[in-house]
């Protein structure tokens, strides 16, 4: 069967969906919700990657370079974040990040 | 002048109502007094000029309603009826002015008091002289706001406040009656002018209105509709609860208003309306009727009363029965010769009682007073004479007019006149009985009151004595003077057109034809009540007592004033209070407060509540809302965009 | 074909079966390392779509950088084995159900592969045919010239999360012994004394 756009794309929805539930199902650490965060550029850079592919558009993988190149920095901050945090409060549990309980 | 008359105590009273303390206490007795001296010379100028000149007028003043077909307007109606009726009211009121000077003196808002009295003499000046249904209700509205205020003027007095607040309710139930009297009369004539309305009268007669099935005579129902509001403002039986609570105000005003005026705008406005009910037979005998009850229920409880004005307020009330059963037979010279002489000597009464309570240093109860007529002489003689012009003793002024009320009443002839007639005689004998109770008790016997009191016993000043004296002289001399020109020959004349008699109403010449029996019957009367009275309490002092224990139950039903006021209490008062209370609470409170002001509140209060139970702090739970938030944009897009 | 179709399903099956256990596994270090597996998976399918270049990106970044650090993090916090904390159960039901609604809906709209026609037409930079150049070279020939500033920038933004992340992370330690190089420098000849000293006998 010839694998089309189509394909990939569900498969992206896929991870983007799992990514999705990583965040607020997680009850475990806040590692987790970086995690998924990661998973969500991940299932985005394959969808641009997808289109360039299917309408031979470079665009889509410049595109993708500089996501990487954002989701690295962004992962590298959120870690050192975590890990002041964690100095601090002494738990990463997500339960008890709740001090902006209204 | 006929205009100063009216607008001069109007003045009075918005000096000093609004001075009040800027004036100062004497600037604001003396101005309010000193017009309305000026006002009851003016009032007798007048009186002599339209009544022996017979020159009766009306002035136009000016428009107040222009509306459609109701058309009213400000006018000054000086007849011969307005005429009696001003020399009356500023006469007293001019004295009751000068008494309270001296009476009110220690009193901490004179500027007050005195403004409410021009107040009011400028409301009952109003009245007398209205042209038109409107204007007398606006009076007959502001005299008894005027009430009100007087009444309750010691307004830290809960009682006080209690007692004009049953006043002036009393009375609105009374007014009711009047505006849907006032109603009718436009809807049936068209007008609420008087010389409109008397002169369509005659053509309304055995006409009906047909009310629920039930034909009702127009003019029967008109005249007992604006007799109810009579009854109010003069307490006669059934509207007659306020008058004896209404002593809570201070003595002038019940000599002003509870003697000699406002109690007397009933009677006056019956004789006003004598056009009308000369044709509505079965109204004036409803009239006499309650007259004669009212006459006859107020001398029994006034024979148990201790309190010394009370005794007189409820002579009052009998009193003014006895007008009114004069208006209800026909005799309308008779009731207002009665209503003359009798403002003169009540008014005597109540000041002359204000000086015995001055004397005693505010002491009202008799059963603590006795055994001072040597330590405040003068005061002494005039209650005397007072009470002999009341118990009707001859040369003395209620001695003419009170027997030619009964002269008439018993030459109607009809049943109704004579049981009028014979209540009328029991209650003589009443009057003459508790007025002299109430002298032996205040100033013979023993002392019963406590040597400090006894010691501060002293006559009044002589600001408060001349006021007495003036009202001594008509007391005495008004009823000798007069009597030819209200019953006698002259009372056609003298009366001209404003009170109409029917044409087969002679019941004043009748009365002079009336059995020797007749004539001497309220005499004896009166002569066997004051020594019953002697009896009573000089001579056996201790009979009285006995005999009220003997009678116990009717003694104590006598006493508590016919429970009245515990029948109206619980048939009116706990279902209004009820009613307001459940309104109050339940209507305004849950409906319209739970729904409005207070329902919006808590509502916010609990929405923002619930609300913020969202801000968990958990920054998945926002990222969740945001998820929701895409999946229902996504949705919307895919499958309302379909729609 | 049957090689690339089959390809395809072995990757994509493997990669949402690894994210699922990144989410789901109790243990820190498990997920992470199924995050690696997710990555590497996903480097596959990029081969598969022709951006080798990118594939390799994502290995050597992603799972070289990003996931090792990821690592070092949760080794440094020592983060206990956690029990599933009673919440999950009572909240899975509704998140399920959103979650499946949106897979739904993606994969409806992006499923069908629908392109709008007019995309066609509006290609920025076409893809150079293989035989001319591979996709490195393609990848270059556009970012180093048109993308210029794009590149810069994300340069920079490297740097200020570089410079961020020992901001935040960066302590005081007391007792650490430091250079003071101001004050070696300005030493002069007054800090040296020569001193006669007997053998034996000490300053």
């Amino acid at each position: 069967m010839e694998i089309g756009l189509g394909h990939y794309l569900t498969v992206a929805a896929v991870l983007f969906t799992l990514g999705v539930f990583g965040i607020f199902l997680n009850r475990k650490n806040v590692i987790i919700i970086l995690m998924s965060v990661e998973l969500l550029l991940l299932a985005v850079n394959l969808n641009l990657v997808a289109f360039s592919h299917f309408l031979g558009d470079m665009v889509g993988q410049v595109f993708t370079m500089l996501i990487l190149t954002v989701a690295a920095a962004e992962a590298a901050i959120g870690l050192a974040i975590l890990v002041v945090y964690f100095r601090n409060r002494g738990s990463i549990a997500v339960e008890d990040i709740n001090v902006m309980k209204g | 002048m006929e205009v100063a008359i009216v607008a001069l105590p109007l003045l009075g009273a918005l000096i000093a109502g609004f001075g009040n303390r800027r004036i100062g206490d004497l600037a604001a007795q003396w101005i309010t007094s000193g017009l309305l001296l000026l006002t009851c010379i003016f009032a007798w100028v007048v009186f002599c000029d339209v009544t022996f000149g017979n020159h009766p007028r009306t002035i136009q003043l000016f428009t107040w309603f222009d509306s459609g077909t109701f058309k009213a307007n400000w006018a000054l109606r000086m007849d011969q009826l307005t005429a009696v009726m001003l020399v009356v009211v500023t006469t007293v009121s001019a004295m009751v002015h000068v008494y309270s000077i001296g009476y009110m003196h220690h009193d901490k808002s004179v500027p007050r008091f005195m403004a409410y009295l021009s107040l009011f003499t400028f409301c009952m000046l109003m009245l007398v002289t209205a042209d038109n249904f409107m204007q007398m209700f606006f009076g007959w509205e502001g005299v008894g706001l005027s009430s009100y205020l007087l009444i309750g003027f010691w307004f830290d007095r809960p009682s006080a406040n209690a007692a004009a607040i049953k006043a002036f309710v009393v009375n609105r139930v009374g007014d009711f009656g009047f505006a849907l009297g006032i109603m009718g009369v436009f809807m049936v004539f068209g007008s609420v002018d008087f010389n409109t309305v008397f002169a369509a009268t005659p053509g309304q007669v055995g006409h009906s209105f047909h009310f629920l099935s039930w034909n009702v005579d127009i003019l029967t129902t008109l005249c007992l509709l604006l007799f109810i509001g009579a009854m109010g403002k003069s307490a006669q039986l059934g509207l007659h609860t306020w008058l004896p609570d209404a002593m809570e105000g201070p003595t002038p005003v019940s000599a002003l208003i509870h003697a000699a005026t406002m109690v007397t705008a009933g009677v006056f406005m019956v004789c006003r309306l004598s056009p009308m009910f000369e044709y509505a037979p079965i109204a004036r005998d409803i009239v006499a009727i309650v007259g004669a009850s009212t006459c006859f229920f107020a001398a029994t409880i006034g024979l148990t009363q201790f309190d010394i004005k009370r005794v007189i307020a409820y002579s009052t009330c009998s009193q003014l029965g006895y007008m009114f059963f004069a208006a209800g037979v026909g005799a309308y010279g008779a009731a207002m010769f009665h209503l003359f002489t009798h403002a003169f000597f009540k008014a005597l009464l109540f000041l002359g009682s204000g000086s015995v309570i001055h004397a005693m240093s505010g002491e009202q109860d008799m059963r603590k007073m006795g055994g001072i007529y040597k330590l405040i002489p003068i005061t002494y003689v005039l209650m005397w004479i007072g009470n002999l012009a009341l118990a009707g003793i001859p040369f003395f002024a209620g001695f003419y007019s009170k027997d030619s009320i009964l002269e008439s009443a018993f030459a109607s002839g009809s049943v109704v006149g004579h049981y009028a007639f014979w209540l009328g005689i029991a209650a003589a004998f009443m009057t003459a009985f508790y007025s002299w109770r109430l002298l032996f008790m205040t100033f013979h016997g023993k002392p019963r009151c406590d040597h400090e009191t006894l010691h501060h016993v002293h006559e009044s000043p002589w600001i408060m004595l001349v006021p007495l004296f003036v009202l001594a002289a008509g007391a005495i001399f008004a009823g000798w003077a007069f009597v030819h020109y209200f019953v006698g020959d002259q009372a056609h004349a003298f009366f001209g057109n404003a009170i109409v008699y029917a044409a087969d109403n002679d019941i004043l010449a009748r009365a002079e034809e009336v059995p020797e029996w007749v004539k001497l019957l309220p005499l004896v009367m009166g002569v066997l009540g004051i020594a019953l009275a002697y009896v009573a309490y000089i001579q056996k002092p201790g009979l009285a007592g006995s005999i009220a224990k003997a009678f116990g139950g009717i003694y104590t039903f006598v006493f508590r004033k016919w429970m009245f006021d515990e029948l109206y209490d619980r048939i009116f008062v706990r279902a209004s209070k009820a009613l307001g209370f459940g309104l109050w609470k339940g209507g305004d409170g849950a409906v319209i407060d739970g729904c409005g002001p207070d329902g919006i509140a808590s509502a916010t209060v609990a929405i923002a509540r619930r609300a913020s139970k969202l801000q968990t702090g958990y920054v998945y739970h926002y990222a969740f809302a945001m998820l929701i938030g895409v999946v229902l944009l996504v949705s919307w897009y895919l499958i309302g965009a379909k729609l | 074909m049957i090689v690339q179709t089959i390809a395809f399903y072995v990757f994509a099956v493997v990669a949402i079966l690894s994210a699922t256990l990144v989410v789901a596994n109790r243990n820190p270090v498990y997920s992470v390392l199924f995050l690696v597996l997710t990555f590497f998976n996903a480097a596959g399918l990029f081969v598969l779509l022709g951006a080798e270049f990118l594939a390799m990106m994502l290995v050597v970044v992603y799972v070289g950088a990003v996931a090792v650090l990821f690592l070092f993090v949760v080794m440094m916090l020592d983060i206990n084995f956690v029990e599933l904390r009673q919440g999950f159960v009572r909240y899975m039901p509704i998140g399920l159900i959103v979650g499946l609604v949106l897979v739904a809906e993606l994969i409806f709209v992006l499923g069908s592969g629908a392109v709008a026609p007019v995309l066609g037409q509006a290609i920025a930079m076409p893809t150079p045919p293989l035989d001319q150049m591979g996709n490195t070279q393609a990848l270059g020939t556009i970012l180093y010239t048109h993308y210029f500033y794009l590149f810069q920038s994300a340069g920079l933004i490297l740097l200020v999360a570089m410079i961020g992340a020992i901001v935040l992370t960066h302590r005081e330690r007391e007792g650490v012994k430091r250079q003071k190089i101001a004050n070696q420098v300005a030493r002069g000849r007054e800090s040296v004394a020569v001193v006669k000293v007997q053998s034996g006998s000490g300053v």
